[in-house]
């Protein structure tokens, strides 16, 4: 009877196992068959019946997939986009929620309810009329109009306010009685307190920014100023026939830079934003 | 009661900047996106004319609008609820008192990083119709011949699948922190007396993180509704015929490859009126504020 039941959880355990692993690389698969296929040369594409083994033609189809399409220049596009949107939305936010939850001021609540209406309003929502704005401005195929409709966040604004709001409130009189002014208390004690947030605020804001599609391919015309997302479109336009191992060398290289922001910067994630956000 | 600094114009210098970005780039043009949806003209607002309604009954009327509404709430539908079970599963699994938990974490946390565009092509791919390694599994397993340029459903069922493998990750991160909100003892005084683990998962855990199921389910559904444009213009162009064509990818075809300004505004507005929809039903059962990282 006891060996039987401990040969039961033994089993169990083993089945948890499988399970987890069988579930986990259906998850991952497709990513790894991409990678497989970008190490192959187009003849290796067609194999038929396909099969998981690796081709050696690695370094021609990410030099393919990196000089047909400018992928250097587009990334470098992506990289500058995404990092000073990121940066930019991070102080906003900040400073925002700085006023909203340390002041008194009569418009607060306004200001806060303002924030939400990056919510109510994403891009697909008055793109006709924003791209004719841009036109006005001027703004057409510059990094202006890639970023600046995207500087203000409901998230940051919302993650920020909540974190201020729990700072105990003595250490915001002691500041006070020794006459810190605001700046310097934002300065010196609330972002060294802030670092999560910011943190796991970077980790969204980055892979939200460098993911985008639409408003890019809208605004953007010549090849020079097109962000990485289309590069992959493009390398999936050119040529009769799909190539794929071009195009997944294209992906490859493109869906490096979120991943290793996230893999960094996971575990603030999870502290600073999902437990935050999703409780 | 929170003590304030006593500055009378900093805290509106520092609201400032967001409020003034919010301004220019999001109510005027959006306030603009109404006043064009009530009018017709040629190319963007040459020779215009004040139509009051007329493109909204249009849209209405027009049965190729009605079927890419209804696909779009297929689609957002699908992709939400397959996506979900799949990733609650999993977080159940990865929930388990398991050795590696941070190591498994981390191997279905990533596809968050992904964009639609590299779901698009990632799935196109495995279902390639000469060359899929999905297509010949269904060959073999099932005797099908898969081709979704010719098959609509099939194309359909393609993206949908790819929208909701995109989300697993983000998905799995929030059920997994919302299961660790279960409390322990509860759990288990439930299985002294006597509930099976099947039992405790429906009584107990559901419902403990229905907030957590309740956000998703919002969060998915704007993710299909808003953010796939590119995950449908890498992998089938809305087609064949228009059996992937969803709301933004018929809003983008109207105004920026037909030039039909008042038809694309009036859509924008109606997206908007969904938006409030989906954000009230978030507000009024979620009953907290829940963000999507805009």
């Amino acid at each position: 009877m006891g060996v039987s039941r401990a040969k039961w959880e033994l089993f169990k355990r083993v089945a948890l196992y499988l399970t987890i692993i069988v579930a986990i690389t259906i998850v991952c698969f497709p990513v790894i068959y991409a990678a497989i296929m970008s190490t192959r040369d187009l003849q290796g594409t067609f194999r038929y019946p396909p099969d998981l083994m690796p081709g050696n033609s690695a370094l021609s189809t990410y030099s393919q997939a990196w000089n047909t399409v400018n992928l250097g220049r587009l990334m470098l596009n992506s990289g500058i986009v995404a990092v000073s949107t990121s940066i930019i939305k991070i102080t906003l936010a900040m400073l925002a929620a700085f006023a909203i939850v340390f002041f008194d001021f009569r418009w607060k609540y306004l200001a806060f309810g303002a924030t939400f209406l990056t919510q109510l309003l994403p891009v697909p929502v008055k793109i006709v009329p924003t791209f004719q704005l841009m036109k006005n401005f001027g703004w057409v195929d510059s990094y202006y109009a890639l970023t600046v409709p995207y500087f203000a966040t409901a998230t940051g604004t919302f993650l920020f306010r909540q974190f201020f709001m729990s700072v105990p409130e003595d250490l915001v009189d002691a500041a006070r009685v020794d006459g810190c002014r605001p700046m310097k208390f934002l300065k010196d004690i609330l972002i060294p307190l802030s670092w999560n947030n910011i943190g796991a605020l970077f980790l969204v804001e980055f892979v939200y920014m460098w993911n985008r599609y639409l408003w890019p391919l809208v605004v953007t015309e010549s090849e020079s100023m097109r962000v990485s997302q289309i590069g992959i479109k493009m390398l999936m336009t050119t040529g009769s026939i799909n190539k794929w191992n071009i195009i997944m060398a294209g992906a490859i290289i493109v869906l490096l830079p979120p991943l290793v922001v996230l893999l960094f910067l996971q575990k603030t994630f999870i502290e600073g934003f999902v437990m935050r956000t999703g409780k | 009661m929170k003590s304030y600094f006593p500055e009378k114009v900093l805290p509106y210098l520092l609201v400032a900047p967001s409020i003034i970005i919010i301004i220019i780039f999001l109510v005027y043009p959006f306030i603009q996106a109404i006043w064009g949806s009530l009018i017709r003209g040629g190319v963007w607002g040459a020779n215009t004319r004040f139509v009051g309604l007329g493109n909204y009954v249009e849209l209405f009327t027009s049965p190729d609008y009605l079927w890419t509404l209804g696909r779009t709430f297929m689609f957002a539908t699908f992709a939400t609820l397959g996506g979900m079970a799949f990733s609650l599963g999993l977080a159940v699994l990865l929930n388990q008192r398991i050795k590696g938990r941070m190591f498994f974490r981390t191997a279905v946390i990533w596809p968050y990083a992904l964009s639609p565009v590299i779901a698009g092509v990632l799935w196109a791919l495995l279902f390639d119709p000469s060359s899929g390694l999905f297509t010949y599994l269904a060959e073999v397993m099932f005797g099908l011949e898969l081709n979704w340029r010719t098959d609509g459903t099939l194309a359909f069922i393609i993206i949908t699948i790819a929208a909701a493998w995109k989300n697993i990750g983000y998905n799995v991160v929030f059920f997994l922190a919302g299961l660790q909100n279960v409390p322990e003892q509860v759990l288990e005084s439930a299985e002294v007396d006597g509930a099976s683990s099947f039992q405790r998962f429906w009584k107990i855990s559901i419902p403990l993180i229905s907030p957590t199921i309740f956000f998703l389910l919002i969060m998915n559904y704007l993710y299909a509704f808003f953010r796939t444009f590119g995950l449908v213009d890498v992998a089938t162009q809305g087609g064949p015929g228009k059996s992937t064509e969803i709301l933004t990818y018929k809003l983008y075809q109207d105004a920026f490859v037909f030039f039909d300004g008042g038809s694309a505004n009036a859509q924008s507005v109606l997206l908007f009126i969904f938006i409030v929809g989906f954000t009230y039903l978030q507000f009024r059962y979620a009953q907290r504020g829940v963000f999507y990282g805009s």
